[in-house]
Order: C-alpha cells, then sequence, then structure tokens
C-alpha cells in the first residue's frame, strides 16, 4: 500500500495516461438535453471530482460512462467517451465493460442475499466458485469498506436488512469486490454518518494506487479533502475542471465556480 | 381549549355513520360463503366416508362413490399444470424482464387480458375445435387439459409478472452496473425473491382448474366411465361434471348425494386456496428488504 504522505496530490496524476476521456458528450432524455458540450480526460490513479447543484448532469454522466443508457430507451448519448482507449459505444461486450467500472449510487442497495453473496456475487458472475478464493475476497472488500468488524460473525444474515449506512457499505464493498479499474462513487455518503464517512474516504486515499476513482459529491468539501482535480458542473455544462486547490484557493476561471465553492448559490 | 365545535361534533357523527355503513356492508360479503358452507357442510358431511371417497359409483350413479371422478378431477389439473405453468412462467419473465414497451409487447399483454375474459364456454369450443378434432386428441384427458392450461395462463401469467414486477427494479441495476448479464441477474436476484409468488399464483390456478366445468364437457370428460383412465388418451370423469349430472341429469338421486360430491368439490378449492394464503403469509413474514 502506498503511504499517504507519497501518494500523488495536486493533479500530479495529469502526466499518467488517459483512463477516461469524454468529448463532446451530450446526454438527452427524449430530446431534452441533460449535458451537453462535456470534454475532459480522467487520468489512471487520480481521485477526480465532480461537484455541482442538482440536476446538473452528473449522475447522467455517469450512467452514460457504463452503457447503462442500454436500459432506458430515453436515454440518448451523444459525442465519445473513452475507456482505455476504446470508445465505450463501440464496445460490444458491455458486460465486459461494467465489469471493470464499480459503480456506487447514493440511495444503497443491499441485495436481498446474504452479506456474503452480496459481495461474492461478482466474482462468482465472473466464474470464480472456489470456496477459498471468495472467502478471501469477501473478507478482503468488506474490510476495505469498513464493514468486516461489524458483520464477520453474521455474514450468512441477509445484506438487505442491514442499516442504510451498513447497506451502502456493503454496496461499496461489492463495487470493490468486482477489482474494478474505475471506481465510481455518486454521492455515497448521503447515507453514512460523518465517523464512517470519514473511515471511507480514508479507503478512497488508499484505494488511488490501485484504480482510478471518479467522485461524484454534493459536498464540496468532501471533494476538496479527496479529489486530484475537480470538475464543477452546472446545469448540463462543465464550468470548470481544475487541479482541486486551485478551485479553493480562487484560482478559478468562472465565478460561477468560486459562488459554488464558497456557498453563496446552489 | 378542546372543547368540541358544532362542526367538529358534525364531523364526529358523520364519520361514525359512514364507519357503521361502510363496515355493515362490508359484513354481508360473509354472508354468501357462510350460507354456502353451512348448507354443504350440513347436507353433504353426512355422505362422506372412505367408502364414498374411494370406490366407484354404482346402481346408475345414485349410490357408491366418486373415486374416478376424484381421480379425474386430479389427473386433468395435473396435466393442466405440466402444460400451462412452464409456458406461463417463460411468458411472464419476457414479458417483466426481457420485453421493451414496443407494439408486440403491448399486443401480447392486450391478448393476456382478453385470454382472461373469454367465457370458459367458448374456450370449450375452442378446445374442441384445436385439441380434439384439429390436432386429433379426441375427447381425452389430454384434449381437456390443454383446454383448461389455455384457460388458465393468464392467471399463471399475471401472478408471476406481478411477483417479479415486486422485485425492486435498484437490485436489478446493481447487478447490471456489475457486468451481469440480463439473464444472471434473474437467476440470481429476480427469481429466488420471487419464487413463493409464482408458487402462490400456481396454486391459485390449480383451484381455479379443479372447479372448471364448461371447458371440459365436450373435451374429455365423460358423464359415466365403468372403467379407470388408462392413459391422456382416454376420457375421464371429473367432479365437476360429476356434480352437474347427478344435481340434474339422474332420477331418484338420493337427496344428500349431490351435496357431498360439492363439498369434495369445494374442499379442494379451499385447500387450495388456504395453502396460497398461508404461503403468502409465510412470505410477508420472510420479507427480504
Amino acid at each position: 500500500m502506498v503511504s499517504l504522505a507519497s501518494a500523488p496530490r495536486n493533479g500530479d496524476t495529469v502526466q499518467n495516461p488517459v483512463k477516461l476521456g469524454v468529448k463532446d458528450l451530450r446526454i438527452s432524455y427524449n430530446h431534452v438535453t441533460a449535458i451537453e458540450g462535456v470534454s475532459f480526460d480522467i487520468h489512471e490513479h487520480e481521485i477526480f471530482g465532480i461537484i455541482g447543484p442538482a440536476n446538473a448532469g452528473k449522475t447522467s454522466f455517469l450512467k452514460a460512462v457504463n452503457r447503462m443508457d442500454m436500459f432506458n430507451p430515453e436515454m440518448k448519448v451523444e459525442g465519445k467517451i473513452t475507456f482505455n482507449n476504446v470508445d465505450v459505444g463501440k464496445i460490444r461486450n458491455v458486460y465486459g465493460l461494467r465489469s471493470r467500472i464499480g459503480v456506487v449510487f447514493p440511495l444503497p442497495v443491499g441485495l436481498p442475499l446474504s452479506i456474503y453473496d452480496n459481495v461474492a456475487l461478482s466474482p462468482r458472475l465472473r466464474g470464480q466458485n472456489n470456496q477459498a478464493e471468495l472467502d478471501v475476497i469477501v473478507e478482503r472488500c468488506l474490510t476495505r469498506a469498513a464493514l468486516w468488524d461489524e458483520v464477520k460473525d453474521r455474514l450468512t444474515s441477509l445484506g438487505s436488512m442491514l442499516s442504510g449506512g451498513q447497506q451502502q457499505r456493503l454496496t461499496i464493498a461489492r463495487a470493490l469486490s468486482q477489482d474494478p479499474e474505475l471506481l465510481m462513487l455518486d454521492e455515497f455518503s448521503i447515507a453514512v454518518d460523518p465517523v464512517t464517512t470519514m473511515r471511507i474516504e480514508d479507503v478512497l486515499k488508499e484505494l488511488r494506487s490501485e484504480v482510478t476513482i471518479i467522485l461524484v459529491t454534493n459536498l464540496v468539501q468532501q471533494a476538496r479533502r479527496l479529489a486530484d482535480r475537480t470538475a464543477f458542473f452546472l446545469d448540463g455544462r462543465c464550468v470548470e475542471v481544475g487541479v482541486t486547490e486551485d478551485l479553493f484557493t480562487g484560482e478559478v476561471k468562472d465565478q460561477r465556480t468560486r459562488d459554488y465553492v464558497e456557498g453563496r448559490f446552489g | 381549549m378542546f372543547e368540541a365545535s358544532n362542526l367538529n361534533r358534525r364531523n364526529d357523527t358523520r364519520q361514525k355513520l359512514f364507519r357503521f355503513g361502510l363496515g355493515s356492508m362490508t359484513s354481508l360479503l360473509i354472508l354468501p360463503v357462510i350460507l354456502i358452507l353451512g348448507m354443504l357442510i350440513y347436507k353433504g358431511a353426512p355422505v362422506i366416508s372412505f367408502e364414498f371417497l374411494f370406490t366407484s359409483p354404482t346402481k346408475g350413479m345414485t349410490a357408491g362413490g366418486i373415486f374416478p371422478a376424484l381421480l379425474g378431477t386430479i389427473l386433468l389439473v395435473m396435466v393442466a399444470l405440466i402444460a400451462s405453468v412452464p409456458l406461463g412462467i417463460a411468458a411472464a419473465i419476457y414479458l417483466s424482464e426481457y420485453a421493451s414497451d414496443n407494439w408486440f409487447t403491448r399486443t401480447i399483454n392486450l391478448a393476456i387480458i382478453n385470454l382472461a375474459g373469454v367465457p370458459s364456454i367458448v374456450h370449450a369450443l375452442f378446445g374442441v375445435g384445436a385439441f380434439v378434432i384439429f390436432f386429433k386428441f379426441g375427447t381425452s384427458i389430454l384434449a381437456a387439459s390443454l383446454t383448461l392450461a389455455i384457460m388458465t395462463l393468464p392467471v399463471v401469467i399475471v401472478a408471476t409478472r406481478e411477483s417479479l414486477q415486486a422485485v425492486p427494479l435498484a437490485f436489478r441495476e446493481a447487478c447490471w452496473n456489475m457486468g451481469a448479464t440480463r439473464w444472471q441477474t434473474i437467476r440470481r436476484v429476480v427469481l429466488p425473491n420471487a419464487i413463493t409468488g409464482i408458487l402462490t399464483g400456481v396454486i391459485l390456478e390449480v383451484s381455479r382448474t379443479a372447479g372448471e366445468t364448461a371447458p371440459i364437457m365436450f373435451t374429455g370428460a365423460a358423464f359415466f366411465l365403468p372403467l379407470l383412465p388408462q392413459g391422456v388418451f382416454d376420457q375421464t370423469m371429473a367432479l365437476s361434471l360429476h356434480l352437474f349430472v347427478v344435481s340434474t341429469q339422474v332420477p331418484g338421486m338420493p337427496e344428500n348425494l349431490p351435496f357431498g360430491v360439492a363439498l369434495v368439490l369445494i374442499s379442494i378449492v379451499l385447500l387450495m386456496n388456504s395453502l396460497s394464503i398461508a404461503l403468502r403469509m409465510y412470505l410477508r413474514g420472510k420479507k427480504k428488504w
């Protein structure tokens, strides 16, 4: 594990290869535009923050990345998103794409399976049926999601019966069990208490050495704590992308970014 | 401080009046059930015996038992289930999990609704045309069961689809997000959580199938047979038709005998319904989210 002190910070990651490229992205629902003209690159091992008020198109962006538009006939994606330099719109094997991307949505989803099966599901989908291997994966992912100590004695009880905060950590553990290259977190801390939030944030910092993370958050301070670079979305447009610290120290190109970060609207 | 105003009092009186009115109308519903069951038990119970259930009718059906009819009903229901349950569940899974909302799906949904609304005697005539004549099954258990199967298909489809839809979309999305295919999602998350509801639907179908008379009259159920059926291409007696026959078609019938037949028939139906209610209560107790 890379120690936090030596972890890259403040945009050093820009030198890394591009993990996710976004070019002229436009997403619409039934011809109503949700997001338009968005272009930026996300680099490997970067924590990329996305902040912005409700309805700014943040979640739509995440859905486009792992091709969830396939399940919504009203959703139309134009422009180009590349993952490992491959156009996701042209990928035939979307299952392969999705299995490389872990997603955590705002509302926790504990599947109505045992806690163990929740975390073992993704490895099993990949064909991993070795009990010993699964045990290792389950323990590792639950530990990382700061849930292991609370559930290790009742791994057979239902994941969907855990408390909201625990379910969210279970969701995170499940995303980690995919062994993802890219982890997308959509306002993960909504249903989690502050102490647990801090623990998960520490985990995310550690994970940076292994995965690329997109962190959509409505807590601007959370973006400041974690993100190397941050994009500010407003009304379906990406107003600004920059090194996170710059956004907070006033080196912004757009006045609206400063206003939002300083809490003057939203 | 909290004295009732005139308006308060008037509202309260009105509320009590409605509560009483609606409540008493609801209680009226129980009356026919109690009357029917009471009558059947009072008049039918004396006839019921081991011999009644497990021997054949004798003396032009005015004496003896109902075993061939009882066995026939069980056979008809079983063959009907074998035909309709896999078909109905497959269709429901497709409609709930795969089909997108287009004209094809809408047409199928419309067809299912209409199928449920077709009178049973029309199903009977269809059964005669299709299974007895066209497929050359003759009047047989197979033809009668297939007719029953088609008639009760909507029950299975609707019950299955509803229990599939009761599984929240968020569960599916969580699976899809992990890279699961639709089938993996259905197999590992949706079906295990819908299976009890599906079973409830199947049991309800049994009770519906057991009681039907019209669809089997022309397709495979016989007035009286001296021998038990040897296979699915034989005709059979059935409880529901037997009840019709002994109540209306045979002179010199002892008064209590038809009530005994009716009591057996309704016991089967009630037993199945209670089983389905018990299952639903069990399911509610085991709710997983």
